[in-house]
This record gives C-alpha cells, sequence and structure tokens, in this order.
C-alpha cells in the first residue's frame, strides 16, 4: 500500500512526492467535473423546458419565424475551431512549457473573443424576443446561458493567460491551463446539442 | 535555499513541529481576522450555528401559526400575515435549516473522519457560507420589511406571478432559493472532492465510515437536483421581472412546468435532508452497541438505490394534476419501491442492536425515537402514494402529519442525535445527560402530541394553509391538542439551549473518545487542534481505534510550516501528491459581498445583473491572483510531477 510514499520506521514518508498533478491526481480535476455535471444538468433541464413548452404549444415555433441559421452555423464552426488552440495550449501545459502555454492561451482568448462578438448577432437574428411568448423565452433562456458560460470562461482564459506573462508563477499554473481547457471542452460539446435545439428543432 | 533544515510532521516529531503545524493552521485572530477564517471546523461551526438561528426562528413561526389555530375563529393575526408565516416556516426549515445543516455537520466531520487537515477548496467552503448566511438575512430582512412571501415554500404558480403575487416577497423568495442552493452546490463540489481524494492512506472506499458514504451520495445527489430549482426560480423571477412567459398560458406558458421543476428537485431534497442522518444513526449505532455496523455493503448499495429512486418520484406531489393514468401509476410503483432500500438499512441497525451490547445514553434515545416516529411517517408515505388515497386527503392536515413525521422522525430527532454524540468533539465539553433525557422525552411527547392529531383532522377534511376555521366541525378539541404539543416541543428546545449554556460554561470536559467509538474523528483532541492531526494516521479498517495497531501507523514529512496536504488516490486511497493550500483571507467574504448585491440588486432591476457582474469578477480575479510571499512559499516547496 505504499506506492506513493517511502516506507519508514512506523511511517509512510511522503515528502519526495510532487506537490502537484494532472488529470485526476489534482483537485481542480474534480472540482471541474463536478461544475460540468451540475452545467451540465442545468442544460439538460433547459433543453426539457424547450421541448415540454412545444409538447403544450398549438405551434412551433408559437407565433415567430425560425431563427437565421447564418450566425449560429458560422459560431458552431468557430467554436469547433477552437478546439485546436485550447488542446494545443493543454498539451504545452502537460509538457511544463510556459512560453508555449501562454502563447496558445493568447489565441484561445482571440478565438473567444470573436465567438463572443459574433453570438451578440445570433441574439439578434433570433426573429422573436423573449417577452412575445414562451417559444421566445425559452430560447433567450438557452442562449442566455451559454453565453454566461462562455463569457465566464472567456475571462477565466484572460487572466490565466495575463498571469503566465506577468507572474507571479508557479508550477500548478500548468494545471490550471490543463483543467481550463477541459471545461472549454465542456462548454463547445454542450453547445451542439443547444445549437440543434435553437436552430434545428423548430425546423423539423 | 535556506540553510535551515525544513520543519516536517510525523509521529515522532518534537514539540517545535506541533508549535509550527498549530501556528501555521490557526485562523487569523481578532474581528476582521473572523471575516477571513477559513478552517473547516471554524466555518462548519458558524455553519451549524446560522442554521440552528433559522431552526427556532422556524419554529416561532410555527407557534405563531399554532396559536392562531388553538381555537376557531381566533384572530391572533391576519390572514396576510398567516399566509406569510407558513410561507416563511416552511422556506425557512426546508432551505435554511434542513439541507443546509446536514452539509454544515458534514463539513465539520468529513476531514476528521478520514484523517485530512482540511477540506478541499476552504475558501471556497467559506465563500458558500457567506453566501449562504446573507441570503438566509435577506428572506428575514424582507419580512421584516413587511415583503415576506407568501405563496407556501412551493410557490406554485399561477398564485406567485405577478397577477396574483404583486409586491416584492415572491422575488426575494425566488432569489433566496439562488443563494442557497448556490452554497450547496459549492458545498457539495467541496465535499465530493475532499473524500475522493483527501483520504488517510489505506482507506480504500469500502473502509469509509457509513456517514462518509451517506455524505458523498447526498452530494451528487445535490449536484443533479439543486440545477433544476435554481433553472425553475430563475424563469419564475424572469417571468415577473422582464416579461418572460415561461408560466403563463396565455402566450404558451405552462403552470406545470413548475411543479415538475420543483418536485424535479423538491423530493431528491427530502433525502437529501434524510440520507446524511442515515450516516449519523450508524455512527451512533455502532457506538452503543459496540459493535461495528451489521451489513456493511448491503448499507451502502441500499444508500446509492435510495439516491436514485428519489430522482424518480417527484410526480407523486402531482397525483391532483391532469397528468396521464399510466405515468402516475409508474410513479406509484417508484415511490413503493423505494421502502426497500430503506428497510434494508432499518434491519440492518435492528440486527446491530439485537447482537450488541446496548449502552443507553442521550445519543442512542434520540435514534430509537427516529425507528418509532420514521416508521410511522413511512406508513402514511406509503398511502399517500396510492393515486386513490392522495386524491382523498390532498392538501389536508394528513399531508401536514405525513411530512413532519418523515422530516422530524428522519432527520430532525437523529440530528440531535448526532448533536449529543459529537458536541463533546466539537466543544471539548460533554452535554449533560439530565438534562439531554429532559430534552428528548419532552420533545418525544410534545412531538406526538402535536402532529398525530393532524393525521385525524386532515381524515377528517380540515384542509392545510387555513387562517381560520369555524366551530363545530369537530376539529376544535384535536387543534388545542396540535398546540398544547407545539409549546412543549418548544419547552424541550428550551431545555436543550439550557442544556448547551450550562455545558459550554462548566460541562464536564471531554477526553478524546468519550464514548469508546471506533472511527478516526476520535483520535484527536477534544476540541481537535486547528490542524486536526498530528501525524496522519496510516488506516487498515473500518474502525482504527477499534483494532490492534498495524505497522505502518502514520504519515510523515509534510512540511509543519505550510499548509501542505496529503493527496491520495480516489479508490485505493494510496498517496499522490502534497499540494500547498490557500492561506486565510478576506476575499472569499468579499466576493460573498458582492454576489449579494448582485442577487438582491437584481430584485429590484434586471440591469443590476450586468452592472453587479463587475464588482464579482473583481473579487473573483483578486481572490485568484497569486501574491508575491505565497508564490515564494509554494517554489520553495514545489517538486514537478
Amino acid at each position: 500500500m505504499t506506492a506513493g510514499g517511502e516506507h519508514r520506521g512506523d511511517a509512510v514518508d511522503v515528502r519526495g512526492l510532487p506537490s502537484y498533478a494532472f488529470g485526476q491526481g489534482s483537485l481542480m480535476w474534480w472540482s471541474t467535473m463536478g461544475l460540468m455535471l451540475i452545467e451540465g444538468t442545468v442544460f439538460a433541464i433547459g433543453v426539457m423546458m424547450y421541448f415540454y413548452l412545444r409538447g403544450v404549444a398549438s405551434a412551433w415555433p408559437f407565433d415567430a419565424a425560425p431563427p437565421a441559421l447564418r450566425w449560429g452555423t458560422l459560431n458552431t464552426a468557430i467554436l469547433l475551431l477552437s478546439l485546436w488552440p485550447n488542446q494545443m495550449a493543454k498539451r504545452a501545459a502537460e509538457r511544463q512549457d510556459r512560453v508555449r502555454t501562454r502563447r496558445w492561451l493568447a489565441v484561445c482568448v482571440v478565438f473567444a473573443v470573436i465567438f463572443l462578438a459574433v453570438r451578440a448577432l445570433e441574439f439578434m437574428t433570433l426573429n422573436v424576443s423573449w417577452h412575445v411568448n414562451a417559444y421566445g423565452s425559452a430560447i433567450w433562456l438557452l442562449l442566455g446561458l451559454h453565453t454566461t458560460h462562455l463569457i465566464t470562461d472567456t475571462i477565466d482564459t484572460a487572466v490565466l493567460a495575463v498571469l503566465l506573462f506577468t507572474g507571479p508563477f508557479e508550477g500548478k499554473r500548468f494545471v490550471d491551463v490543463s483543467e481550463n481547457a477541459l471545461y472549454w471542452y465542456f462548454v463547445v460539446g454542450s453547445w451542439l446539442p443547444i445549437y440543434a435545439v435553437i436552430y434545428l428543432a423548430p425546423l423539423a | 535555499m535556506s540553510a535551515a533544515p525544513p520543519l516536517l510532521d510525523g509521529p515522532q516529531a518534537d514539540a517545535q513541529v506541533l508549535q509550527a503545524l498549530r501556528a501555521t493552521w490557526s485562523d487569523p485572530p481578532g474581528w476582521l481576522g473572523s471575516l477571513r477564517a477559513i478552517d473547516h471546523k471554524t466555518i462548519a461551526r458558524r455553519f451549524i450555528v446560522a442554521t440552528f438561528v433559522f431552526f427556532l426562528l422556524g419554529g416561532v413561526l410555527a407557534l405563531a401559526m399554532r396559536l392562531q389555530l388553538a381555537r376557531p375563529g381566533l384572530r391572533l393575526v391576519s390572514p396576510e400575515l398567516y399566509n406569510q408565516l407558513f410561507t416563511m416556516h416552511g422556506t425557512t426549515m426546508m432551505f435554511l435549516f434542513a439541507v443546509p445543516v446536514m452539509q454544515a455537520v458534514a463539513m465539520y466531520l468529513v476531514p476528521l473522519m478520514i484523517g485530512a487537515r482540511s477540506v478541499a477548496f476552504p475558501r471556497m467552503n467559506a465563500f458558500a457560507f457567506w453566501v449562504f448566511v446573507m441570503g438566509g438575512a435577506f428572506l428575514y430582512a424582507g419580512f421584516a420589511v413587511g415583503s415576506g412571501p407568501n405563496t407556501g415554500w412551493f410557490s406554485y404558480v399561477p398564485l406567485a406571478s405577478s397577477d396574483y403575487a404583486p409586491g416584492k416577497g415572491v422575488d426575494i423568495w425566488a432569489q433566496m432559493i439562488t443563494f442557497t442552493e448556490l452554497s450547496a452546490l459549492l458545498v457539495a463540489i467541496v465535499l465530493i472532492t475532499t473524500i475522493f481524494k483527501m483520504r488517510a492512506p489505506g482507506m480504500t472506499l469500502v473502509r469509509m465510515p457509513l456517514f462518509v458514504w451517506a455524505t458523498l451520495v447526498t452530494q451528487f445527489m445535490v449536484l443533479f437536483a439543486m440545477p433544476s430549482v435554481m433553472l425553475g426560480s430563475t424563469a419564475l423571477i424572469l417571468d415577473r421581472l422582464v416579461g418572460t412567459h415561461f408560466y403563463n398560458p396565455a402566450r404558451g406558458g405552462d403552470v406545470l412546468l413548475w411543479q415538475h421543476l420543483f418536485w424535479f428537485f423538491g423530493h431528491p431534497e427530502v433525502y437529501l435532508i434524510f440520507i446524511p442522518p442515515l450516516g449519523f444513526i450508524s455512527s451512533i449505532i455502532a457506538t452503543f452497541a459496540r459493535r461495528p455496523v451489521f451489513g456493511y455493503t448491503a448499507i451502502v448499495l441500499a444508500l446509492i438505490a435510495t439516491a436514485f429512486l428519489a430522482f424518480g418520484l417527484w410526480v407523486h406531489h402531482m397525483f391532483a394534476t391532469n397528468l396521464p393514468e399510466v405515468g402516475k401509476a409508474f410513479f406509484t410503483a417508484a415511490s413503493l419501491a423505494i421502502a426497500v432500500p430503506s428497510a434494508v438499512q432499518i434491519f440492518c441497525w435492528i440486527a446491530t442492536l439485537w447482537s450488541g451490547r446496548l449502552d443507553f445514553k442521550t445519543p442512542l434515545y434520540f435514534v430509537l425515537a427516529f425507528f418509532v416516529i420514521l416508521v410511522a411517517g413511512g406508513m402514511t408515505g406509503l398511502m399517500l402514494a396510492s393515486v386513490s388515497l392522495d386524491l382523498q386527503v390532498h392538501d389536508t392536515y394528513f399531508v401536514v402529519a405525513h411530512l413532519h413525521y418523515v422530516l422530524l422522525g428522519g432527520a430532525v430527532f437523529p440530528l440531535f442525535g448526532a448533536i449529543y454524540y459529537w458536541f463533546p468533539k466539537i466543544t471539548g465539553r460533554m452535554l449533560g445527560e439530565t438534562l439531554g433525557r429532559w430534552h428528548f422525552w419532552l420533545f418525544f411527547v410534545g412531538f406526538n402530541v402535536a402532529f398525530f392529531p393532524m393525521h385525524l383532522l386532515g381524515l377528517h377534511g380540515m384542509p392545510r394553509r387555513v387562517w381560520s376555521y369555524s366551530p363545530g366541525l369537530g376539529w376544535d378539541g384535536m387543534n388545542m391538542t396540535s398546540t398544547v404539543g407545539a409549546f412543549a416541543i418548544a419547552a424541550s428546545m428550551a431545555v436543550f439551549l439550557m442544556n448547551v449554556a450550562t455545558s459550554l460554561r462548566r460541562g464536564r470536559s471531554a477526553p478524546d473518545d468519550p464514548w469508546g467509538a471506533g472511527t478516526l474523528e476520535w483520535r484527536t483532541p477534544s476540541p481537535p487542534p486547528p490542524h486536526n492531526f498530528d501525524a496522519l494516521p496510516v488506516v487498515h479498517g473500518r474502525e482504527p481505534l477499534w483494532m490492534q495497531p498495524a505497522q505502518p501507523s502514520h504519515v510523515a514529512g509534510l512540511a509543519a510550516d505550510a499548509r501542505e496536504v496529503l493527496v491520495t488516490s480516489a479508490w485505493a486511497a494510496q498517496p499522490e501528491s502534497r499540494p500547498l493550500f490557500p492561506k486565510p483571507s478576506a476575499w472569499p467574504f468579499l466576493g460573498a459581498l458582492a454576489t449579494t448585491v448582485l442577487f438582491i440588486g437584481s430584485v429590484y432591476t434586471p440591469w443590476a445583473v450586468v452592472w453587479g457582474a463587475l464588482p464579482v469578477t473583481i473579487a473573483l480575479i483578486g481572490w485568484f491572483w497569486p501574491g508575491r510571499k505565497e508564490t515564494e512559499q509554494a517554489l520553495a516547496l514545489e517538486k514537478f510531477p
């Protein structure tokens, strides 16, 4: 049972253990997973609210044209592309290469900012307002929830990038970068079903 | 870098090391320092006290209601105030007492039970506490200035919509939900991470105390249940403040959507309240029967099964709506099925008690009361699970009786048992046994006198939530009896408070292990030092204190002059790393203050969500940004993986 730590007399000596670890070894990984479970449940319930309201509605979309596809689809492409700089930042972080990590993080921030700009256009082309009817309320809620996640993760990424340029720096920041990328994957992964609900479901 | 040899802990550590450990892990002194405290014991103590204050406030509201109902036709309170009283009572007991108190007790005990020096994310833990307190204070501030919610603790629409509930009461209620659920979700993440990654070496998952299992299962339920009510109450406040139509049938919304969202949280919530006490009971029974609990594996599996089934019951709160009958039949079956894992646990405990040598102390009394009261409540639960019977007694005092039997029997009695059991550990003083018996018997008798007649009142047709009733309906005597019982409960609480007060002042001081228990929290002094354990233990079985000492017995080599902790693997608890934990900080408090401004502001203008986000962001960045000195210390201890 002393796989980690040395057996020394009556005690397991742990002074030789590393002071941080990646993946499952890190407490941050567990809290990120917990956050993803919570947020995943939020999104799932949001989608269920949408279909529940659709189930009781006489027509759908209710009294409105379906959302324009252009900006939402473009944004999906941008979001999928943003996986690449995040993966590069994660890989550089796990190799503990500070210079490459911060460079890729900066690219991530640029992607996120472009995405948020296009997101504003998305809101403008939903073809319905939240206060018109329950259909409008449901899609504004879904898009609003997802946008909130994007904004917070953009701020996270930006703060982390700045810290990697300015310091004070220590090795466990690499773990933060790795977990930050993981959370971004979640934000991207959860977008795909939400995209389908907001943009494709009204067409069916 | 430094010439002095590093100060490391271990079983052979000298006084200098122990002194350093104590200084390192202490919370800062003084009034301002208390706002920066992050020790899980300090935060949990405050959390427990806060929830008990809310419990007493909720009790006072109940007494006011019982006085109003004592005789027919009384006019002690107005109908409007009565509506606020039962809404505040239910809301307080469910959201500000029953769920958070269980998390608060776990926050105190879990690190001690698993042999850790802290919870994971101690600052987030402190933040969760402050958010909780500020949310509860907000609700009561609203009530005090006449803006109390008045739509019942489950706040059904359309009653809770702006058409029928004008004013700010329901908005305040909805944001109180946001406060308390945010707090509960953060504590859940703290506890899950602590339990999976910070157990002492050798404490595999199947050696964890049953209380820790109960806590783990409960926190996962929190993750899946709370989002539903947060989303539901957000949609409610959006409907009320910015004109969305989620619950407005005139514009394509639906009122039953609220009921689904609320009860998809609300039913699991009952088990959030009920499962942690199952852990208390397993701890108390093992100690006072002086043997390990019979059927450890069966109990763990039953806990997990209960958690799963709890998510399949919510529609049984909605049998009086126009849902399809086939669906209702499914939920009847699920509601009956959950009796199975509950019974498995009860039989395991009976077997433990049967084969043990019983030591009748106050904690055991409270646990034995659980068997009587919870089983009675469970029986009426089985009755209510049947659609036909449920329709007859829906919205009557029968339901009020049922829910109080389940919640007080299932949660509050074991909770008091737990208080008597762990009070010596937390305060270093024993609670008085004589006053403990007085407390117990007054509470037990008072409870039954107060709530048993409500079964009959319900069967006789008295609806719940009525402000008053006419004489001659045959309800007078039973209502009076119930009021007398309520005051007996109040008297029992007075005895309890007296017991606590006298014990704190001049109670018998508690040894490390006053009850002869077997789990790790009893290995530390009472009360535990700031660092919990002088040397972290190595675990070789489920009841380490009842076992022969085995080698190796302790962990050595963690820094004594820095907040180093040991992280172990999730399943087998093998040492993995020794990260440095953060120091006390005012940021959690400031962050909670900023969050409070945002939430309260949003009740008055939606723009508060925009401008209120700025101070929250600043506080969170300030919280995250590392200081030079901390980074230097971290670099000195750093070792790459």
